[in-house]
This record gives C-alpha cells, structure tokens and sequence, in this order.
C-alpha cells in the first residue's frame, strides 16, 4: 500500500498555504473493511492527508532541509462522514514557522462544505530534539512522497513570483 | 499593557487548548508536566500559542530551559543542584519562584518549577521588555 494521501495540489504558495485534491476511490483496500457495504474515509486518513498536505508545505517552506513529523493534533472536529466516490480539498494555512517546528490550521472540504477541520503541529526533527541523531538522511521526505514533493516543487515555481518582479 | 488577571486568564485559556485540560483543573501552582499531563511536544506547542496570543517573540530556550546544567558538577551534586546551580536557574529563569524548590533543590523536582503562575510571571516580564527596535533605515 502506498502511503500517499493526496493526489494533485490545486495550490501551493510558499510558507504560506496550500490546497490539495484527493479523489476517494471504492478500489482502495481500507474502503473493504471500512465498512464493508458503507464505505467511509476513516477520519484518521483524512487527517494523514491534511498532514501531508501540511507537511509538504512546511517542508518545502524550508527546502526540504528538515524532517518535517507530525508531532501532535491539538484539535479535530469532523462533520460529516465522507463516501468513497467523494473528491475531497485539503486547504492548510501556515500559523507559525519557527526552527523547531511549524503549526498549520487546516480544512477538508467537498466542493464548499466542511468536513472536518484540524490543527496540525509539526516538529523539526533535529532542531527539537536536540540530544538524539537522526543522520543526515532525510527520511521523511524519500521514496513514495519524493515524487509528489517533486510536483510540489514545481508547482511552488510557478507560483512563485518571477525575480524582479 | 494587560494586567496580571488578563495574562493569568489568557495562559489558562492557552493551556486549556494545548493540553486538551478542563479549565478548572488549571491553578496558579498547577505545574505543566506532574498536574497537567505536558509531554515534550506540548512544551513546543505552549510555546507557539503563547507567541501567538500575545504577539511575543519567544527565544528557544528561554521559558522553557532545556539544559541548564549540561552535566556540570559545579551546578550538579550527588542528584542536587548547588548553590552556584541555583544562582545560575536564577539568572536564566529570574521569573521563576525558585522559593520551594531552593529548600530541598533535587535535580529530579526540577521540573515542579514549570507552573502555569511561572508562564504568567515571564509574560509579564516579557511584556514589560522593551519592543525590539525596527532595523534602522539606512
């Protein structure tokens, strides 16, 4: 199972905010179990996708340099429940970029209603906790979230206001 | 400048949202870590709620201390700090009540000294600083 809970930023303004699409397919293996014959997003995905969707923003805030974890959810309210089939926005705006971490508030939507909303705090894992090493390695973002971190990169680009201007 | 009842009820409400505490489980001696439940992380959290609520900048470190003694056996005897150990908390916490904590100084009570009156004393210590001054034009 791959673990990649978004499939397209809409949006993407560095340190800023970001927006994300995913499309919920009945094809994916949780939606068997989950309940078989009624189909919903667990909550806890929905919230792995804001928190990719926050991560990638607050890990490209700093160019990727940081291990960017989930550290802790102070707050989630949901809705409604959302059925495969559904095409849900994640929008997140950065609260606060300090060297230690990052919080973000975020949204998850269905066209314009609210599903759920969240806070999502974000450690640096060097920086907070200074007495153990992680190596230089940047694990967090490698392998299945690299390629998405890479369309993020673009899309950062082309968002970015041209130098100069 | 907020008097010292409007920074107590704003660090109430603060750590009633970061620590996911009822209201009436915060006392002015309630300490962070033994009352409160704080992990790590929530230590972090305070931290950016507090900027934020307050429109403060708060230097890592400087509330919370992270490693004030660094292992040092001048600061550091047999588990308890000495009194140099104690003038040094002083001057890196001056808004902490170190009154208690001087009587029997076990490193391990170290942390009973984070109590949400100890966040109220730094804010208004805080609040007191005078505002950074803008870069000067040049």
């Amino acid at each position: 199972m791959r673990w990649i809970w978004i499939d397209r930023f809409l949006d993407f303004e560095r340190a800023k905010s970001a927006r994300a699409v995913k499309n919920l397919s009945l094809a994916e293996d949780h939606f068997a179990d989950h309940f078989p014959g009624y189909p919903v997003m667990p909550g806890s995905l929905l919230l792995e996708g804001l928190a990719q969707t926050g991560g990638i923003l607050v890990g490209e805030a700093n160019d990727f340099r940081e291990k960017v974890v989930l550290a802790k959810i102070p707050k989630a309210v949901f809705h409604r429940e959302v059925l495969a089939g559904e095409t849900v926005t994640y929008e997140v705006e950065l609260l606060q970029l300090r060297a230690e971490g990052a919080a973000v508030r975020g949204r998850v939507l269905v066209e314009s209603e609210v599903i759920a909303e969240a806070e999502i705090f974000f450690a640096h894992l060097d920086q907070s906790r200074s007495q153990q090493a992680f190596g230089e390695h940047n694990f967090v973002f490698s392998g299945e979230l690299k390629h998405l971190l890479g369309l993020a990169q673009i899309k950062a680009r082309r968002t970015e206001p041209a130098p100069g201007s | 400048m907020p008097s010292q009842k409007e920074i107590y009820e704003k660090v109430s409400a603060t750590l009633v949202e970061a620590l996911n505490v009822e209201e009436e489980d915060i006392r002015p001696e309630a300490t962070l870590q033994g009352d409160l439940g704080a992990e790590s992380i929530d230590f972090l959290d305070i931290v950016f709620r507090l900027e934020r609520e307050f429109g403060i900048k708060i230097p890592r470190g400087e509330l919370f201390p992270e490693s004030i003694f660094q292992g040092d056996p001048e600061f550091v005897q047999n588990g308890r700090v000495t009194e140099k150990g104690l003038a040094e908390l002083k001057s890196r916490m001056p808004f902490a009540d170190l009154s208690d904590f001087a009587k029997n100084p076990e490193i391990s009570a170290i942390s009973n000294l984070f109590t949400v009156d100890m966040i109220t004393r730094y804010i208004e210590h805080k609040l007191k600083e005078p505002k950074p001054s803008e870069p000067a034009a040049s």
